[in-house]
């Protein structure tokens, strides 16, 4: 077998427990049936804690925290990084990736990932350089927003980089970071870069701060990987490039265009906790992001024209000094329509906020609109939470999202995420809280719903069927198509709004790696097999939730209720359609009707060591 | 022929740093940003900084070299290395007041700008990118250059200020 | 099949120059005249400028306001076409613009509305041609989006002011 061409050559191992650092390689088998981020940190999980994976705490020293770039990482327009682990929302996995420098400074630097175990006694960051990994003290870090993290970090790091050796002036190094959300532990917070960038499905950064692990910076000086046909390559990247500068509705409307109007049109906005899907405020419109408080417009990530990003900052008022993106749709959505707010100054102040304390703009402010329902119906009062929480006062959100993430009073049980918090909060209320719990498998769903079936992405078994449940970028088509989509673009490790013909990214890949890659053959095998292993994780899942095979592969309750307004109105998810879907789709992964992966299809997929673990479930 | 500087429009840089990947393409052969003579610094996110040569009036580099490693194209004005004659000695960074130059990360030899001969690489995939931050002029030898040598963090930090007002002040 | 077009507006962009009312004047009315260019530059204060022109609401509130059916939409631009014989200036088409954009004609006083040049607009030519880009062509379906453009020029000179000058914006303008 050829060697693999596209990858680094070598990931960095951390046990932080003993302070032991090594480098690890992978059998080439591995890299061409697994590629690299999602499916391949699927399988290192599956090698080193799968078989005793009901038992891992996701939030324990056994649990690994992985930071993988793929063959196509800063290759491709769009370097990411994909973080994974056992998820603590799941107990399954999610490939949940940034966009971010960190990516290919990590390649550069001779490493394709970063495998973290353990747990440090004290707070640490790791620092990766062409020489290799250095465990850092991070108690001066500990316990700082985003912003201060990367201004103390830059600092830092070059000056450390400089002592070693003077090469002229440093750039700064690319890093990955938690918050204070992080390093409590709140479950669904995520990992963040780049100040507005997040990893944030499947609560990875609350897997950091149980290892005390603050950052992870990275600083290298070599070139990208070698590639099997350069010539190719490079022709290529020009192709790619053309596409990218010729589709100018990013470069634009930024990727918040949608805060009015994917309500208005599609019916298919989180509005209060999804209480309703449509509304009508033009205050809410990208143009008015765009007119006051985009202050740059030509912003992208590593090797990419698609100039998708803004920098916004509220320069007046009460919220003066908040600087993010545009914001992206999501958090318009989920920081602004969702809380009913529709300032556009109070939803960048409230994404910035978030984003600083590092939770998840979806999954946390998913659990703060929970909150503010809760709040509404009369179960959780203004002595619980210390302040009235009502819809659009965006200082009560700035509250909300701070009690949470230091983790005080009430936010100690509401920092569980919205399904874990759910159940709490029925036990200690004695009501159902569950009804207002808009998860699928303890991942809350993306700002996309099902009900007007009108949204571009999201529909019936979308979200139902889903291995990474509610995350909208790797929501479920037929289990054929977004196999070659979604799970490839985790697995090689670019960003999918780097949008070309699908055919060019193939092409790409396999001039990069050398692999005989087809769109075909990802979605009949590569896809297939990556899916069904984390199928598996999600079906073994525990220690604290065991999800059950139908009924858990399912929207939740409220996406069954009709839609009280607008244009859509009366119109609901269609269940017995979400059945026969749902049906189709295991057929097609060729898993049994209860979703459990059988045995003929492992063998085909060469997954065979699952067997043992599935026989027990069928 | 006119001589030719590359225009700096700081606002306009995206950090896509496809200058980087255009002029170790054309340099090196392959992609390798920290081997480009243009690099791009962001102190903080947002507040993109494209560095390289400016081609100052008064060439302190140049003058700096203790082994005559340096000199001026007469044609394009840009600085050239002789990289057998360099010794690695980091005299021309120093000297340079915005620390330009810097050692390549594999030969260790002073990098510089050259223009790429009159035709710079990555003022073209910037212009073809819409963004235009490196932009090509035509104008003559002229002191003003000698502004843009400048420590990458401290224009960062004038950026920082006129993008985000008092906030800025705080962010690097 | 002639491919929908669209003019992007980069107010960040605007010069304040105000050649794209030459164009359009001096190709509607056959010379320079400002105050009868379908699309006018307003300056609330200096430094902000903001072009002020039709950008084809998908649901076409003008026309549908207007009595005498004496506005239309051209099939080939989804331009707002105005048949000035039958335009009686009563201004109802100005009034039900979210954004007050038609004006009464200087000369005949009738309702101006900017008809896209049939498809190759002349703002459109100068403005790129100078390099500053406020006034582009994109090529995009009709959208609800074009509504949130159809504003008042004040209003969004507002925004552009904060966004320039931090909190003394909120003071340049009344």
């Amino acid at each position: 077998m050829m060697t693999p061409r596209g990858y680094a050559g070598k990931f960095l191992d951390i046990d932080l427990t003993n302070e032991k650092i090594t480098n690890t390689t992978f059998p080439e088998k591995d890299l061409e049936q697994y590629f690299g981020g999602r499916g391949l940190a699927a399988k290192i999980l599956w090698d080193r804690i799968g078989e005793k994976w009901r038992e891992v705490d996701p939030l324990g020293p056994d649990n690994l925290f992985i930071a993988l770039g793929g063959p196509m990482t800063g290759i491709y327009p769009g370097g990411r990084i994909c973080i994974s682990g056992k998820s603590p929302v799941s107990n399954g996995t999610v490939g949940s990736t940034a966009s971010t420098e960190f990516a290919h400074e990590l390649r550069t630097a001779g490493y394709d990932g970063v495998i973290v175990s353990g747990r440090a006694e004290k707070p640490v960051y790791i620092m990766v350089t062409e020489e290799g990994g250095e465990i850092k003290d991070a108690s001066h870090l500990w316990g700082t927003m985003g912003e201060e993290t990367i201004k103390l970090l830059n600092k830092e790091v070059t000056r450390v980089l400089d002592s070693k050796k003077e090469i002229g002036l440093w750039k700064e190094p690319g890093m990955i970071y938690v918050g204070p959300a992080g390093e409590n532990m709140v479950r669904n917070a995520c990992v963040m870069t780049k100040l507005c960038h997040a990893a944030g499905y499947g609560g990875y950064g609350s897997l950091m701060g149980s290892k005390n692990l603050k950052a992870i910076v990275a600083k290298g000086r070599g070139a990208l990987p070698e590639v099997y046909a350069p010539e190719a390559v490079k022709l290529l990247w020009k192709r790619a490039h053309e596409h990218l500068i010729a589709n100018d509705s990013f470069r634009r409307q930024g990727t918040g265009y949608g805060g009015w109007s994917t309500a208005t049109s599609y019916s298919s906005e989180p509005v209060r906790n999804w209480q309703d899907e449509w509304h009508d405020e033009r205050s809410f419109g990208g143009p008015m992001f765009e007119t006051r408080f985009w202050v740059k417009k030509k912003w992208s990530d590593f090797n990419c024209t698609t100039n998708c990003m803004k920098v916004a900052c509220v320069k007046s008022g009460k919220w003066k000094g908040a600087i993010t993106d545009n914001p992206d749709y999501e958090l318009q959505a989920y920081c602004g329509a969702n809380f009913g707010v529709f300032d556009p100054a109070e939803n960048i102040h409230l994404s910035a906020l978030i984003d600083n304390l590092g939770h998840s703009g979806i999954g946390g402010a998913n659990t703060m609109g929970f909150a503010a329902e809760l709040y509404q119906r009369g179960i959780l009062t203004e002595e619980d939470l210390g302040f009235k929480l009502e819809w659009g006062d965006a200082e009560a959100f700035d509250k909300i999202a701070r009690l949470i993430a230091y983790r005080e009073g009430i936010g100690d049980v509401l920092a569980e995420g919205t399904y874990r918090a759910a159940l709490k909060l029925t036990e200690m209320k004695g009501v159902d809280c569950m009804p207002y719990a808009i998860h699928v498998k303890g991942i809350e769903i993306g700002a996309h719903g099902t009900r007007s079936d009108a949204d571009f992405l999201a529909h019936d078994i979308g979200y139902a069927v889903n291995v990474q449940g509610g995350d909208h970028t790797s929501i479920v088509r037929d289990g054929y198509h977004e196999l070659s989509g979604a799970v490839f673009a985790d697995s090689a490790v670019y960003c999918s709004f780097a949008r070309t013909p699908q055919e060019l990214i193939f092409d790409y890949a396999k001039a990069i790696t050398g692999y005989p890659l087809t769109i075909e053959s990802w979605r009949r095998e590569n896809g297939p097999r990556i899916v069904t292993l984390q199928k598996a994780f999600l079906l073994l899942g525990g220690p604290d939730v065991i999800w059950e095979p139908i009924k858990d592969d399912d929207n939740p309750e409220r996406f069954y209720a009709p839609l009280p307004t607008g244009p859509f109105k009366g119109r609901t998810t269609d269940r017995k359609l979400v059945e026969r879907r749902r049906l189709a789709y295991f057929e097609t992964l060729g898993w049994d009707d209860r979703g459990i992966p059988t045995k003929e299809t492992l063998n085909r997929l060469d997954l065979g060591y699952l067997e043992k673990s599935m026989t027990g479930l069928r | 022929m006119t001589s030719i500087w590359i225009v700096r429009d700081y606002e306009n840089c995206s950090g896509c740093r496809r200058c980087e990947l255009a002029c170790s393409f054309h340099h090196e052969g392959w992609m390798w940003p920290e081997a480009s003579r243009v690099r791009v610094f962001m102190p903080f996110p947002g507040v993109e900084v494209p560095h390289l040569c400016a081609q100052c009036d008064d060439y302190p580099c140049v003058e700096s070299c203790p082994v005559d490693a340096l000199s001026v194209d007469a044609d394009t004005t840009a600085v050239i290395v002789d990289r057998d004659a360099c010794t690695s000695c980091g005299a021309c960074y120093r000297a340079c007041p915005g620390t330009v130059p810097f050692l390549h990360p594999a030969d260790n030899k002073a990098t510089i700008c050259d223009l790429c001969g009159g035709d710079p690489e990555c003022v073209k995939v910037c212009k073809e990118a819409g963004y235009n931050c490196l932009r090509l002029v035509h104008e003559g030898m002229s002191p003003n250059r000698k502004l843009f040598s400048r420590n990458p963090i401290e224009v960062a930090k004038d950026l920082a200020v006129k993008m985000f007002g008092e906030k800025g002040e705080e962010v690097i | 099949m002639v491919k929908p077009i669209w003019i992007s507006r980069d107010y960040d962009a605007c010069s304040g120059c105000r050649r794209c009312e030459l164009a359009c004047s001096i190709h509607h009315e056959g010379w320079m005249w400002p105050e009868a260019s379908r699309v006018r530059v307003f300056m609330p204060f200096p430094g902000l400028e903001v072009p002020h022109l039709c950008s084809q609401c998908q649901d076409y509130p003008c026309i549908e306001s207007c009595k005498f059916d004496a506005l239309s939409i051209d099939p080939d631009t989804d331009a707002v076409i105005v048949d000035r014989e039958a335009c009686t200036s009563c201004g109802l088409c100005i009034t039900a613009c979210p954004g007050t954009v038609p004006t009464l004609h200087p000369g005949d006083n009738k309702a101006n509305i900017c008809d896209l040049c049939g498809g190759e607009p002349k703002c459109v030519e100068v403005c790129v041609e100078a390099g500053y880009n406020a006034l582009t062509i994109v090529h995009e379906e009709p959208n609800i989006h074009r509504k949130l453009y159809s504003r008042n020029p004040v209003d969004t000179a507002r925004d552009l002011a904060v966004k320039m000058f931090g909190e003394k914006g909120l003071e340049v303008i009344e």
